[in-house]
C-alpha cells in the first residue's frame, strides 16, 4: 500500500423514525464527526458522499442537500451513488494519491421517509423484462435461499437463528431500529411474505447519517492517539441477470480475497477478531461468511448452530445488530465500518465484544442476491 | 396515517420513453407469436435466454438465433404474499427461475396453473426439479408477460 490512511473519527445517528429533516440530521452528523476528530469544516480538504437522491431520499439531487450540510461548498467533493463502503474506498483512495491529507465519507438516507424497500428495488430491475415479472430485492433473495436451504440442506431454523442473534445483539446498540429477545419459532411464524423468507428475516427501513474522517499517515498522530487504519479492500461485481448467475456462487470470494491480499490476511479465521457484514436477509450472513472464509462451503448452518458467531464466540459477526437491526439502505455499508471502528477501539459500549479486537472486517453489498459485494479490512 | 410532526408528501413522477433496440424487439416480437427466442454465444457456445445482443462472458456478438424450448425445469421458486408497487399480479403469485430445456442459463418468470390461495397445498405441489411449460395469453402485447405463466406438466 503506497500511503497508510486511518479513520480518526466517527459518527452516526439512530435508525428510529425522527422528527428531523434531512438536512438538519446531515449537518449535526458531520459537526458531531468533526468535533470528535478536533477538527473544524476547513481542516477537511475533500468529500466523499454516498446517496441514493431519488430512491432512497425523494429528494434530488445532491447539490441541493448534501454540499452544505457536509461542509462541502468550495471544495472538491463527489458523490458515489449506492452502496456506502464504496465511498470508503474513494476517500481513502483519495488520501493514497497523495493530493489530499484529509477527507470526510458521509453517507446520508433516511429511511423512514421513503417509499417501501421493494417500492425503490423494483425500479433496479430493467423496465423490458424483470420489472415487469415483479422482481425485488426481495424475491431474488428468496430464490437465493431457496436455493441455499435445498442445495447445502440448511434449515429454516438455522436461517432464523441469525435474525434472533442480530436482534438480540442489537440490545446493546443505541443506535439500531429493531431490537428485542425473539424465538427461533417467532421469526419462523412471523409473516411469510416471500417464502422461504419470513417478514422477520427482513431488514427493516431504517434512517442513518453515517460519517467518518480519513487521514494521511502524516497526519494521524495530530489528531489521534488511537489511529485505526484501512489496511485493505477489495470488490467485485457479478453480472446482472440473476438468470445468468450462479447465485450460491457469487463474487464475495474474489472481493474478500482482493482485501486480504491489500491487508496480508492468510488465515481469515486467525487474523481477523471480528466482522460486520451486510445481511438485509437473515441467510445471507450464513452465505456471506462462507464466502468470506469464516467456514466451509455449505457450512454455514452448523457454524450458526455452534455459536461461534456470537457475540461472545470465536469470531463475532454483527455484535451491533448488523442491518437485520437497522438498515439505512445507502449507509448501511459504511455503518459496517463505523462499527468494526468502534469494536477496534474498544468503544462500542454495550456491544463491544469480550475478545481484544487488533483486525476486523466490514463487508458492504447491493444489487440482486448479492451483486456488487465490498470488503474492507481495518486494524490497529 | 398521520404523523405527530409536520410533513410534505411529494412524488417524482418522470416520464421516460426507451428504446427497445434491436434484439429485445426482436425477442419481444417473438412473444406475440408464442415463440421464445434466445441465442448462442460463438465462443462459450451456451444458449442464452432471453436473446441478447452480447455474451457478458465472453464479451463477443452473439450469432445463431433460436427458438428455444417453452418447457424447462423448476430451479427456485418464491410464494410472495405481500403488496409492492408495480407487481405483476396480484398476490399470492410464484416467482420462479425455471431452466427451459436445451438453453444454459435460468429464465425469470411465474409458475401459475395451480389453485395458489392455500401455501401448504402450494408446498406439497410445487417442488425444484419439477417439470414446466408455458401458457400464453390470447392477448399478446409483445410483452413479457404475453406468457401468463409456467404451469406443472
Ligand atoms: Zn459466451
Amino acid at each position: 500500500m503506497a500511503k497508510r490512511v486511518a479513520m480518526i473519527a466517527v459518527a452516526q445517528n439512530a435508525g428510529t423514525e425522527s422528527k428531523d429533516n434531512f438536512y438538519d440530521q446531515a449537518y449535526r452528523v458531520t459537526k458531531e464527526v468533526l468535533d470528535k476528530a478536533g477538527m473544524t469544516r476547513d481542516d477537511i480538504q475533500t468529500i466523499v458522499s454516498a446517496s441514493s437522491d431519488v430512491f432512497h431520499g425523494g429528494i434530488s439531487c445532491a447539490n441541493s442537500y448534501y454540499w452544505e450540510t457536509t461542509g462541502a461548498f468550495l471544495k472538491n467533493a463527489s458523490r458515489q451513488d449506492g452502496e456506502s463502503l464504496f465511498a470508503l474506498f474513494y476517500g481513502a483512495m483519495r488520501i493514497m494519491t497523495g493530493h489530499y491529507d484529509t477527507a470526510l465519507v458521509i453517507s446520508l438516507c433516511k429511511g423512514s421517509e421513503n417509499p417501501p424497500l421493494d417500492t425503490c428495488t423494483l425500479m433496479y430491475s430493467d423496465p423490458f423484462y424483470f420489472r415487469n415479472v415483479g422482481l425485488t430485492e426481495t424475491l431474488a433473495a428468496a430464490l437465493q435461499m431457496r436455493l441455499y436451504m435445498e442445495k447445502y440442506r440448511i434449515s429454516e431454523e438455522q436461517c432464523a437463528k441469525v435474525a434472533v442473534k442480530n436482534l438480540r445483539n442489537a440490545l446493546g446498540n443505541p443506535y439500531a431500529h429493531k431490537k428485542g429477545r425473539f424465538t427461533v419459532e417467532d421469526v419462523i411464524n412471523s409473516e411469510r411474505i416471500a417464502d422461504p423468507l419470513t417478514e422477520m428475516q427482513c431488514a427493516p427501513k431504517s434512517e442513518g447519517m453515517v460519517a467518518t474522517i480519513l487521514v494521511s499517515e502524516e497526519k494521524a498522530k495530530k489528531y489521534t492517539n488511537k489511529p485505526v487504519w484501512i489496511k485493505g479492500f477489495g470488490s467485485s461485481i457479478d453480472s446482472y441477470g440473476i438468470g445468468d448467475r450462479e447465485l450460491l456462487n457469487g463474487q464475495l470470494r474474489q472481493a474478500a480475497k482482493r482485501a486480504y491480499k491489500m491487508a496480508g490476511i492468510k488465515n481469515p479465521l486467525e487474523d481477523i477478531d471480528m466482522a460486520e457484514v451486510t445481511e438485509p436477509y437473515a441467510f445471507q450472513e450464513l452465505l456471506w461468511c462462507e464466502d468470506l472464509g469464516f467456514c466451509r462451503k455449505g457450512q454455514g448452518g452448523k457454524m450458526i448452530d455452534s455459536g461461534m458467531t456470537e457475540k461472545n464466540g470465536e469470531m463475532p459477526v454483527n455484535p451491533s445488530g448488523g442491518v437485520l437491526a437497522n438498515n439505512p439502505y445507502v449507509s448501511r455499508g459504511l455503518q459496517r465500518a463505523v462499527e468494526a471502528f468502534l469494536q477496534i477501539r474498544g468503544e462500542a459500549g454495550e456491544r463491544q465484544v469480550e475478545k481484544k479486537v487488533k483486525t476486523a472486517l466490514a463487508h458492504g453489498v447491493h444489487g440482486f442476491a448479492g451483486q456488487c459485494h465490498a470488503v474492507a479490512i481495518l486494524g490497529r | 396515517m398521520t404523523k405527530e410532526f409536520r410533513t410534505v408528501k411529494t412524488e417524482i413522477r418522470l416520464p421516460y420513453e426507451l428504446a427497445y433496440g434491436e434484439t429485445w424487439t426482436r425477442f419481444f416480437d417473438g412473444m406475440q407469436e408464442k415463440k421464445i427466442y434466445g441465442n448462442t454465444c460463438p465462443k462459450c457456445n451456451r444458449v442464452l435466454v432471453p436473446a441478447r445482443a452480447f455474451c457478458p462472458r465472453c464479451f463477443v456478438d452473439m450469432d445463431k438465433w433460436v427458438e428455444v424450448s417453452q418447457e424447462g425445469t423448476l430451479i427456485a421458486w418464491s410464494y410472495t404474499n405481500y403488496k409492492y408497487y408495480g407487481m405483476p399480479t396480484e398476490p399470492p403469485f410464484i416467482g420462479a427461475l425455471i431452466r427451459l430445456d436445451g438453453t444454459d442459463v435460468n429464465f425469470l418468470h411465474l409458475l401459475g396453473g395451480i389453485d395458489l390461495s392455500n401455501f401448504e397445498e402450494v408446498r406439497k405441489i410445487v417442488k425444484n426439479g419439477m417439470k414446466l411449460k408455458a401458457v400464453w395469453s390470447d392477448d399478446r402485447k409483445a410483452h413479457i408477460m404475453d406468457i401468463k405463466y409456467f404451469k406443472p406438466v
